[in-house]
């Protein structure tokens, strides 16, 4: 697993670089200075990253199942929400209970009902949307961030924004998972091939739950970092995280029919994802250029690696 | 007799989903304060006929197997150039429609050509085009606006009636027959019922359009048949930009304008997917069919519908509190995706869940 | 008949195929003949399924020409030779499952009105096509899935004839049809070949052969080894031509017992739905017990009931003489039981193909090679060295993946997995199907072994062959009971053959087999 970098994860690394040297250039000329390799305008980028990050983590554990989370939007919204309603100590373990929640409901109808991830979800994600406007009637929650969840969302004892740290304790967490543990290695034997996974006597449905569980938690906590970050919780606050989350896995070179990817590709591919629209929206690419582009970007980073095989029977 | 019920059983999905909409339709209107009545039908058909559209397109990409999720950006990106094209002349009237679908199926094409030459999955391939599709949409319309023909808009989103009154189609006024009679059809029901007898029911019959459903059902053994897989998934994905097309023209007809709406964009095609699978199209591929998705996508609707008649001081008065539709409208629908689990209890032998 | 002087229909010239580093076809010349049955012969991996690819443009050979009617062609794709009237019955069965059988048998070319397809007439020409092979009783309308496997085989047949082929390929066409069905297609066979069409047959049924070809071919290790008409050669002779060497010894020799060993896994009464009635079996320490009886016969139902993938299995296991309730792989696995299954397709059920050798064979006793939740790589990289040099799997590194090794290590590699589990009851499902004869019988040395140090083996093959060479009892299963138990000298071929037909053994002495 430690062996040489590999192939996704290379060209996405170029391709940041493209992206810099790009904005750079542009920058030099239209405002003459070089904003986007000074050291501050990358650190925030980081501290940005680091949100989407935590959530494209999670969904690249169900991705590498085969399977897909498109609840993570309103899990993200629901934790936040309840962990500023709470409020107190009680914030965060709230918050993160509400993803253990979610998770083992999204796991529990992949792995024992059977209903493709998607679909089920999805309708995950309806039912907690319809909580949510039930709980705060449609309106911006009033209550705000407790001071922990600012604090770690936008302090810097160490120097760097502690969003930046959690997503680094993660990251280090979940590479020791899928390299170091049995439950790891299961992760990607079941997205290769579930039943050759089942007949050697592994729990597959454990795996699948566990690993929906993960998705949840990380989305849960994303939602906290977000509402620290913004000092409050919002309505639709999770909506712009799923899309780019699952674009940041693909990117990353984990295939999205499940069973290859590697965690180093989902940190570039998200630092890919928000350094572009980062460049695109300080170059004043008006938000119709940033969609098409964005579009493009991802398309042309799969055909350059992530071609499937012709279907010869 | 034989052959219908074996017809009846093959197509159990779609006739839960026809019994599921008519049991929520028929309790909506005897619940309504004013009753059934044929404003109602025109008002409740004009709601329906986008998302109708926009699950018919999802439907066929997903009979082979794949999944298109652009076609809210598909059906917002043509609504958007509707608001552009739509409006002047008739013949510039005409003209704009047909450029309007057009691009709808371009775009499907588009979606189809990346999934095929590209080898990318289509999940992927149709998350990054709708992107692109939605940055188009923001270039025609940066923000809501635009002109539509007001007298296409009128006769598009009213009884057939209103479209003689409007063009004078009978010399004289209408014969009591019609108004009385097929005048008093809302439009986008006639509309729906055209498209899927001249668009959908002939591509189903083509050998393309069967070997959408062989590719779904199994690629390897429709490539050893020697049938054109390429051809077919292309076909299902342009097929399915134009049906995205037909639901933002009118949604362009329906609103008066055009509208880049992102969120909106993003839960048409959410609920596009849901509608295909209450209308008994497996995710899977290989069966189900855009009939189906009408009614799965009538059963979402009708979902919606009925909770706004429910009487706010009787025993469920809770459920007509519109803080709590949504909760409801999400927990039917997982209800209804459940549905399938049934069979998993009967699976009797395990290895066959995995398939 | 025929003559050989007469032009072929089909010739091929010089035509070699590689897939990456493995050659599958060696500059083979090959010709087949009008109005002809022609048998093609060979091991698994002898090339015989590269040879239908090419011919029916499923894959392209690196060299060599095709010459079809005395006309050079190319066939970029199967609908180029299918529109060269070349039609195929493939093995895997070519037919989608969620279609009718109208559907399915008028796929390509249906008859159509106004460019649409004509549903009536399409479902006239499919109950035609049905009739010709015998199969009135198929409803077209049903959806293939509906189907049995032997029902689903007679449609692809009458799908195939419908072509209007002017050759027909059928590889392993009869090996799910059921005994009354497979004479209707000989004599189906036999009318289009006295029609003038070239049959190609690809069987490893010997008396099938004798029943049907006209010619024969042999391959062996990607090369056409001789092509003779049928008699010219003994039974022998042509076996010793496919495997390229004597058939003798390749079966270890079996201990002589005295008594019955301690019994490691009984079965009473054991059931489940129609296809499994009433078996009692006990495999004792030491024992490979084969299963035997035509295939579909509830074998393969019978090893997966035990390993727990079944529900709703009822009767009684016992497991060292202690009752056992298995519920799951997980749970057989378990070291109370200790059980392990090598599944019928590894492809689908035994490996993941992308994953690497390393991953594939500790996946299994993963749980037994930790150090808290950690995977001590150190023990995992000793134990799977050791057991690959045991099994003398064949790999270039242990991190490649799994799917570019050989048919045969990728078994071996199967296999290993569940030695690593110490395993005490293994269950195989015809473990040697498409594997060359080498690692075969590396694999039989590999049971014996097992088998002496104490492990209890249950073994079904269809070749009874290795039922006959491997076992110490056989029991031969029939519409799923047992009907017969072979032990010693009574385990022979005629014996096999009479009681998976459920004759009596007086019956078997008949002209028959």
């Amino acid at each position: 697993m430690l062996k040489s970098i590999d192939r996704p994860t290379l060209i996405a690394s170029s391709f940041i670089v493209i992206i810099l040297l790009a904005g750079t250039v542009y920058t030099v000329i239209t405002q003459g200075n070089a904003t986007f390799i000074e050291p501050a305008y990358l650190l925030q980028q980081l501290k940005i990253a680091a949100f989407l990050g935590i959530v494209a983590a999670g969904m690249m554990m169900v991705i590498l199942l085969g399977h897909i989370d498109l609840s993570v939007a309103w899990t993200i919204a629901a934790s936040a929400m309840l962990a500023t309603a709470v409020g107190g100590a009680w914030a965060i373990p709230v918050g993160l209970g509400v993803g253990l929640a979610v998770g083992l409901v999204n796991g529990i109808g992949v792995a024992f009902l059977r209903v493709p991830a998607m679909i089920f979800t999805l309708g995950v994600n309806a039912v907690l949307r319809g909580l949510m406007v039930m709980l705060t009637g449609g309106f911006a929650p009033q209550a705000d961030a407790t001071k922990f969840m600012i604090w770690l969302a936008t302090g810097r004892p160490l120097g760097i924004a502690n969003s930046v740290l959690v997503w680094a304790v993660i990251s280090a967490a979940l590479v020791f998972m899928l390299t170091r543990t049995p439950f790891g290695r299961y992760i990607y034997a079941v997205g290769n091939r579930e039943a050759a996974t089942y007949l050697s006597g592994i729990n597959t449905r454990l795996v699948l739950i566990g690993s929906f569980v993960i998705c949840s938690m990380c989305a849960a906590l994303a939602g906290l970092l977000i509402a620290g970050y913004s000092s409050k919780a919002f309505q639709a606050m999770g909506d712009a995280y799923l899309l780019p989350a699952i674009a940041a896995v693909v990117v990353g070179g984990t295939n999205i029919l499940g069973g290859q990817g590697r965690y180093s590709g989902t940190i570039v591919g998200t630092i890919l994802i928000v350094l572009l629209q980062s460049v695109l929206s300080v170059a004043q690419m008006p938000e119709a250029g940033r969609q098409v582009i964005y579009g493009l970007v991802i398309i042309v980073m799969l055909l350059v690696y992530g071609r499937g095989s012709v279907v010869r029977a | 007799m034989n052959n219908l019920r074996l017809r009846f059983s093959q197509n159990t999905g779609l006739w839960l989903g026809v019994a599921l909409f008519v049991a929520l339709y028929v309790f909506y209107s005897t619940l309504h304060p004013k009753g059934w009545s044929v404003d109602l039908l025109v008002q409740n058909s004009n709601e329906s006929f986008a998302l109708i559209m926009v699950s018919m397109a999802q439907t066929v990409p997903v009979i082979t197997g794949g999944i298109d999720l652009s076609v809210g950006p598909m059906m917002t990106m043509v609504n958007c150039l509707a608001s552009v094209l739509v409006s002047g002349s008739p013949l510039a009237i005409v003209l704009g429609i047909l450029a309007c679908l057009a691009a709808g199926a371009l775009a499907g094409f588009v979606n189809g050509c990346i999934v095929v030459f590209g080898r990318i999955q289509p999940i992927i391939v149709t998350l990054a085009t709708g992107a692109i599709y939605i940055g188009i949409s923001l270039f025609l319309r940066p923000s809501p606006g635009g002109k539509i023909d007001d007298n296409l808009s009128w006769v598009a989103t009213n009884a057939l009636a209103e479209m003689d009154s409007t063009f004078h189609w009978f010399a004289g006024g209408a014969p009591t027959w019609f108004s009385h009679g097929p005048g008093r059809l809302p439009v986008p029901i006639v509309l729906i019922v055209l498209i899927v007898l001249l668009v959908w029911i002939p591509f189903r019959n083509t050998v393309t359009g069967r070997g959408c459903y062989a590719v779904g059902s199994a690629e390897g053994a429709a490539y050893m048949s020697g049938l054109r897989i390429g051809r077919s998934k292309i076909a299902a994905y342009t097929i399915g930009g134009l049906f995205a097309a037909f639901g933002g023209v009118y949604l362009a007809l329906q609103t008066g304008s055009g509208n880049a709406d992102i969120p909106q964009a993003g839960a048409y095609t959410l609920n596009s997917i849901a509608a295909v699978v209450v209308g008994g199209t497996s995710l899977f591929g290989g069966n189900g069919g855009a009939v189906g998705s009408v009614f799965g996508a009538l059963v979402l609707r009708a979902i919606s519908f009925c909770f706004r008649v429910v009487d706010s001081n009787g025993p469920f008065g809770f459920l007509g509190n519109p803080l709590l539709q949504p909760i409801f409208e999400g927990v039917i629908l997982l209800l209804a995706v459940s549905l399938g689990a049934a069979r998993v209890f009967r699976v009797k032998n395990r290895l066959s869940l995995f398939t | 008949m025929h003559s050989l002087t007469q032009a072929p229909f089909l010739s091929l010239a010089g035509i070699s195929k590689r897939y990456g580093g493995v050659r599958a076809l060696a500059n083979v010349d090959f010709a087949c003949q009008r109005g002809s049955i022609h048998a093609v012969l060979g091991e698994n991996g002898a090339g015989k399924s590269t040879l239908i690819k090419i011919i029916s443009g499923v894959v392209q050979p690196d060299e060599g020409t095709i010459t079809l009617d005395g006309h050079a062609v190319t066939f970029p794709n199967p609908q180029a030779a299918n529109a060269a009237g070349i039609v195929c019955i493939f093995q895997e069965l070519s037919l989608m499952p969620d279609l009718s059988v109208a559907d399915n048998i008028g796929i390509t070319s249906p008859p159509r009105r106004f460019g649409l397809i004509d549903r009536r007439a399409q479902r006239r020409r499919a109950e035609e096509l049905l009739a010709r092979v015998g199969c009135e009783d198929i409803n077209p309308l049903m959806r293939v899935r509906q189907l049995p496997l032997s029902r689903r085989q007679m449609v692809e047949i009458a799908k195939a004839l419908g072509r209007n082929p002017k050759l027909l390929v059928l590889d392993e066409a009869t090996s799910a049809l059921t005994a009354a069905d497979v004479d209707k297609v000989y004599a189906i066979l036999h009318g289009l070949r006295d029609a003038g069409l070239s049959l190609l047959y690809i069987s490893h049924r010997m008396h099938e052969i004798d029943a049907l070809a006209d010619t024969c071919s042999v391959f062996r290790n990607g090369q056409h080894i001789d092509t003779f008409a049928k008699g010219a050669r003994t039974e022998e002779q042509i076996v010793q031509m496919m495997i390229g060497r004597e058939w003798r010894n390749v079966y270890p020799p079996k201990p002589v017992r005295n008594e019955r060993p301690a019994p490691a896994l009984e079965l009473r009464d054991i059931g489940w739905e129609d296809r499994l009635s009433g078996i009692s079996l006990t495999v004792g320490r030491g024992e490979i017990v084969g299963l035997g009886g035509l295939d579909g016969q509830g074998q393969r139902e019978l090893l997966l009931a035990l390993f727990g993938v079944l529900r709703g299995v009822s009767g009684e296991i016992r497991i060292n003489g202690e009752r056992r309730r298995i519920s799951s792989p997980a749970e057989a696995k378990h070291e109370a039981v200790g059980m392990a299954l090598i599944p019928e397709d590894r492809k689908t059920e035994g490996l993941m193909l992308p994953m690497s050798v390393r991953d594939n064979i500790s996946i299994a006793a993963l749980g037994s090679m930790t150090h808290g939740i950690v995977v001590d790589r150190a023990r995992e990289s000793a134990r799977i060295e050791e057991i690959a040099a045991k099994l003398k799997i064949k790999f270039g590194n242990i991190g490649d993946a799994v799917a570019t090794l050989s048919g045969g290590n990728q078994q071996k590699v199967v296999i290993a997995k569940w030695l690593l589990t110490g395993a005490r009851i293994v269950l195989l499902n015809d473990p040697t199907r498409g594997i060359d004869v080498g690692t075969k019988q590396e694999i039989y040395q590999l049971l014996r072994d097992l088998a002496d140090s104490g492990t209890a083996i249950l073994f079904y093959s269809t070749d009874y062959d290795e039922l006959i060479g491997c076992c110490d009892r056989v029991l031969i299963l029939y519409d799923g009971r047992i009907v017969r138990e072979l032990e010693g000298a009574d385990i022979t071929e005629a014996n096999i053959v009479a009681s998976s037909l459920n004759l009596s053994l007086d019956a078997a002495k008949a002209p028959h087999a």
